[in-house]
């Protein structure tokens, strides 16, 4: 057991600070987030110099081969800096998908382009009135001669306006909820009857409600075997989950940072408010949540790395329901403690705040996670006692 | 940063997990197991096996006769002594007198108290509190007065945790009013033998005797017993304090209460099925285990940090304090509920390790249900004792957040 990172680990982390803070300012990220676009061009290709978006794959992919911890780094700054770039859709849900599930003539063909900068993806994998069942998929995949024709709807695509691809998720076979049956294609964004229907989201973000109308795909664009995709699925929206985890530790700390400059700074009444207890006692139960959540983005980003399906998913969803919660704790009371200041666009406390909301209600809330994790618990305690 | 044990760090749990099973006796281990009342007897004769193997202080550094362990190999003996059931060391003497006077006790101190704390002979209590001290401990006001080679010792110690088997304590006291309240305190050692002393019991909350009122009057004190310098106690106390904090997660404790509240879960019944079927009971035991799971890395990460820069505990231990006597309330809560309408009974008597439930209440009466509601009771102590949650929180607001 060892806590500490490496020296490597620690040049990344002061990189990402120093250009967050040269680079990354919030006034310069606000308009970003309003641009057409919708994040920094210069920005993704600063992060294919420093090999950020080659961080997962294996070498010779043209990737550093780094670990669920390098992930957890980065994405901590990701958070800290509230970025606007499709890291977490290309580089670790799509791009960790294509490395531990595609054909290798597709890992070959498609990963160096994404760690050079030159190749978005992005997972269409959630359909409208699903919530957060990745079994949820009416999207159908019919067979047509050597290939298949695709016809549905994909909704709230994360990053889908700038892809390249999609990830998408259609059923090949059985009833819309099972679990067997569904099929993953490796679709470009110029496909003939595919329709984006784009929109930002709450956090500053872009995605799309995707169309198909008989797309055709070819055989060889089918990701894992035809019918059983479900599984790596939920493999690549795991490692989302940990970067997410690591994403919300990176807000909550910014945001006990602003906070506890603010109390110690605003004056009401004829002195600091960081003078009062009932201030001071929120913010040290905020600065536990924190410490908290930081461990829990460390058990989520290990395991991430393992291959026993269970022990990753309990650690997975434990730490996701875990950090839902810790998170809108110290989002609503960063809110709170900055009064009315808290729910202005012009001070980064309320995007802090949005962005975190956010999180929770990506790949799953505190609820249906915490569902996960006690049916896991469920399952050992009546094996334990049987 | 890794998660994952290193192959010698699965030998050490090996080697422990062996010892364990060879060496710790069967009563103990039953009383431990089925929360049955624990003598003095029991808890020296554990630490005199422990001794003997050469692991009387874990952490201790090997020149106080200490195993020299990592943060992680102590973590991994808590561990396996939960698991199997061993009763906890008494944390008076080894974590809380004894890195005080390795710090600022003279070598005769050292040398006369450190190995008697290891071999088990010296059963050590602590004499903090007062009836007018308990969170504002600086207003203390037993009074120490130095009359030539000896301190005059007068007044009352409160909530003492087993001093009716002391045969020390650790105090503080007054011996000057004239600056700051906390710049008048010392730190004094006194044998409970001294003529003077007298101990009256408190029965507490689950109707049992763990803590003592002790009256001293006109104690006699050698000078020698004094630690460090006269009023610089409240140092000390601060020190020992954050040692105390840091043994408070507690995580050993709470995973063998998470484990036996599971058991119960799955034993007690609801609509004919097992109470662990019923999510809404369930999600409760779940976010407690979340809790732990995140403490369980905390501690690791806070004590690891700590050990890297060799410095003592410092502020981030009210940190665990608070979550840890937070966690085990819950779990305490939670098999109280569990056992549901079979919480309702005081059996004083089944505290005994000789109990045996009358024929009526023998088959439905479980094992382990009788120590389970007393214990809930009693557990309402941890975010209280060792400066409460709140005490905990404005020492987080001051000294880490610098509000």
């Amino acid at each position: 057991m060892d806590f500490r990172l490496t020296d490597e680990q620690l040049a990344l982390q002061e990189t990402l600070r120093r250009f967050i803070a040269k680079d990354y300012a919030f006034e310069r990220r606000r308009s970003l987030a309003r641009s057409p676009l919708g994040y920094s061009a210069q920005a993704w290709a600063r992060y294919a110099e420093l090999g950020l978006l080659g961080l997962p794959f294996p070498e010779e992919f043209g990737g550093l081969g780094g670990s669920g911890v390098d992930i957890m780094v980065v994405m901590e700054l990701v958070g800290q800096g509230l970025l606007l770039e499709p890291y977490l859709s290309t580089v670790v849900v799509c791009g960790g998908l294509l490395r531990d599930a595609a054909a290798h003539a597709i890992k070959e063909a498609l990963l160096p382009q994404i760690a050079a900068g030159t190749l978005k993806v992005a997972l269409a994998a959630y359909e409208a009135a699903g919530r957060y069942e990745l079994t949820h998929v009416a999207s159908t995949a019919v067979r047509d001669g050597k290939g298949w024709r695709l016809t549905g709807r994909k909704s709230v695509v994360l990053d889908a306006p700038s892809a390249d691809y999609f990830l998408l998720s259609a059923r090949s076979s059985g009833n819309q909820t099972d679990a067997q049956g569904i099929s993953l294609f490796l679709v470009p964004r110029d496909a003939r009857g595919l329709t984006l229907q784009a929109y930002p989201t709450q956090s500053g973000g872009r995605a799309a409600d995707l169309h198909l109308q008989d797309v055709a795909i070819e055989d060889a664009a089918v990701i894992g075997a035809a019918d059983r995709a479900l599984p790596v699925i939920e493999r690549a929206v795991e490692q989302g989950i940990a970067a997410l985890c690591a994403e919300a530790v990176g807000i909550v700390t910014a945001l006990n940072e602003a906070t506890l400059n603010h109390l110690k700074t605003r004056k009401q009444f004829g002195t600091v408010i960081g003078s009062f207890q009932a201030l001071q006692h929120r913010m040290a139960d905020m600065f536990i949540a924190a410490e908290q959540a930081r461990s829990m983005a460390i058990v989520a980003a290990i395991p991430a790395d393992g291959d026993d399906p269970a022990a990753r998913r309990r650690a997975i969803s434990g730490a996701k329901a875990y950090i839902g919660q810790a998170a809108r704790f110290v989002g609503q009371q960063a809110v709170q403690l900055h009064g009315a200041m808290g729910v202005v666009d012009e001070l980064n406390v309320s995007h802090y705040f949005k962005r975190l909301t956010m999180i929770d209600m990506t790949f799953g809330d505190a609820d249906y996670h915490l569902a996960r994790f006690s049916e896991a618990l469920r399952v050992e305690a009546l094996g334990a006692a049987s | 940063m890794n998660l994952n044990y290193t192959a010698e760090e699965e030998s050490f749990r090996a080697e422990v997990r062996a010892f364990l099973e060879a060496e710790l006796p069967a009563d103990i281990r039953s009383k431990v197991r089925l929360g049955r009342r624990m003598h003095k007897d029991d808890l020296v004769r554990w630490q005199k096996i422990l001794y003997r193997r050469g692991w009387g202080a874990g952490m201790w550094p090997r020149r106080y006769g200490g195993a020299g362990w990592s943060v992680v190999e102590q973590h991994i003996f808590d561990e396996e002594g939960a698991a199997a059931g061993a009763p906890p060391q008494i944390a008076f003497a080894l974590r809380m007198v004894a890195p005080v006077l390795m710090s600022f006790g003279t070598a005769a101190q050292q040398d006369h108290f450190l190995p008697r704390i290891l071999s088990g002979e010296h059963w050590w209590c602590q004499g903090y509190s007062e009836p007018g001290s308990g969170s504002d401990l600086a207003s203390l006001r037993m009074s120490a007065v130095r009359e030539g080679a000896h301190y005059r010792v007068n007044g009352q110690k409160t909530w003492n945790t087993l001093g009716q088997y002391a045969d020390w304590i650790f105090c503080l006291v007054r011996t000057s009013a004239e600056a700051r309240p906390q710049q008048g305190i010392s730190f004094l050692l006194i044998d409970m033998k001294s003529p003077g002393i007298t101990v009256r019991p408190i029965i507490t909350i689950d109707g049992e005797h763990e803590i003592n009122d002790i009256f001293f009057d006109k104690v006699q004190v050698p000078v020698e017993n004094l630690v460090g310098e006269e009023n610089k106690g409240w140092t000390y106390a601060k020190f020992l304090l954050s040692h105390e904090r840091t043994n408070n997660a507690g995580i050993g404790n709470c995973k063998r209460a998470l484990k036996r509240l599971k058991e119960i879960a799955t034993r007690q019944l609801r609509n004919g099925q097992p109470l662990i079927e019923d999510a809404r009971f369930r999600d409760r035991i779940a976010r407690v285990e979340l809790e732990l799971m995140a403490l369980e890395i905390t501690n690791l990460r806070v004590l690891s940090a700590v050990a890297a820069e060799s410095r003592a505990p410092g502020p981030e231990a009210s940190l665990l304090k608070i979550k840890g006597s937070e966690i085990i309330q819950q779990l305490a809560e939670l098999q109280m509920h569990a056992l549901g309408h079979d919480a309702l009974p005081y059996l004083r008597e089944a505290l005994d390790v000789d109990w045996v439930p009358a024929p009526l209440l023998a088959d439905h009466y479980g094992p382990f249900a009788p120590p389970l509601t007393g214990q809930y009771f009693n557990y309402r102590k941890t975010t209280i004792y060792a400066g409460s949650t709140e005490i905990q929180k404005n020492i987080i607001s001051k000294l880490i957040l610098g509000l």
